[in-house]
């Protein structure tokens, strides 16, 4: 694998993550519990959109073939996706949103830290536009998750019921292939695995504020970076992409 | 008992503002949600710098009623205004 095909890998994996999150996010407006959460949650929507301009923009740049982020995101099939499973997972209630949310921006946090020192400036200068928005982001999900985890009876079981449920899907998140070995040599990129310290840290250090168990399980549902995905995508992207694709080249 | 979270009063320091102005209110389970949720309702459009928020129940008000005897004796006494002063012109703005 060259390099350059590993780096597109890479992009597309962090412009699908933001844009499958995104599109998540999004269901929630006008339907959050409370107002406020309803614009913060659609803050947060238009913070992922714009991380994916750049990511897939910059994809595009790399493939060198003429894609532009809008062809990357309107335009490719469920196999071509490499965000995530956890993030193509639906909402849930608020409880469980606000979870994944945290442990996604837990993950995004440390990776873009780490990103901010990489040998490619474009990528060093995308991830230091972007970890301000994360670092909001995380402060309020994590917030909120401790807030819920350890708040009434009735939230703290929703809490722990979704850590249960999404725990297994974030072994995936620190599973390296070729592609990242390629860009760590190079020092493009951090070994995917070489996250996890920090991110168990964060992540264990809130939950427990939260008063939420860690589950035991180690196992570890995978795919997404390669592009085999769930059942839930090709619904998301039957929304997301209907527009471009009934009426091509439609603008506004 | 109201399940409902208080309702905060938020101001906001504009960018080029000397002081904070009231720009509307929210409601928040505590001051920090308030600071955040004030952040994300009303510096949308980089509007502020710094942001203060209190919990409405913690700000007296003046009575509407006492108008009159409140504000009404100040009508008369323009000699207040210090509209009567020359000022020398390397003053500057007052």
């Amino acid at each position: 694998m060259t390099r350059d095909e590993a780096l597109f890998q890479f992009l597309l994996r962090l412009g699908d993550n933001t844009l499958v999150l995104s599109h998540r996010i999004s269901e929630w407006c006008g339907h959050a519990p409370v107002l406020e959460e309803d614009i913060a949650l659609a803050n947060t929507a238009l913070d992922l959109i714009g991380q994916t301009q750049l990511w897939l923009g910059f994809a595009g740049e790399v493939e060198g073939e003429g894609r532009t982020a809008d062809n990357l995101a309107y335009l490719r099939d469920v196999w071509d996706f490499r965000n995530l499973l956890m993030l193509e997972r639906p909402n849930g209630d608020f409880g469980k949103t606000m979870m994944r949310q945290f442990l996604f921006d837990a993950w995004q946090s440390v990776l873009l830290s780490k990103l901010l020192s990489s040998s490619d400036t474009q990528i060093a200068e995308i991830a230091e536009k972007a970890s301000k928005e994360v670092a909001y982001q995380l402060e309020r999900s994590a917030g909120t998750v401790v807030g819920l985890g350890d708040g009434t009876v009735e939230s703290h079981n929703r809490m722990q019921e979704a850590l249960d449920d999404l725990w297994p899907y974030t072994g995936e998140m620190f599973l390296g292939d070729e592609a990242d070995e390629v860009l760590a040599q190079d020092g493009i990129a951090p070994d995917a695995a070489s996250l996890k310290p920090d991110w168990d840290e964060l992540v264990g250090g809130v939950l427990k504020s939260a008063t939420l168990q860690i589950p035991s399980t180690k196992f570890a549902h995978k795919g997404g970076k390669t592009g085999t995905h769930t059942e839930h995508l090709g619904f998301i992207l039957a929304d997301m992409q209907f527009l471009q694709r009934a009426y091509p080249a439609a603008s506004w | 008992m109201s399940n409902e979270w208080p309702l905060w009063e938020v101001f906001i320091r504009g960018q080029h503002g000397m002081s904070h102005r009231h720009v509307g209110s929210l409601h928040a389970p505590d001051a920090e949600m308030a600071i955040k949720n004030a952040r994300d309702v009303y510096t949308r459009r980089n509007e502020g710098i710094s942001i203060w928020v209190v919990e409405a129940k913690n700000i007296s008000a003046s009575s509407p009623s006492d108008k009159g005897p409140l504000y009404e004796p100040s009508n008369s006494k323009v000699y207040r205004h210090p509209t009567f002063f020359d000022i020398p012109e390397e003053v500057g703005a007052m």
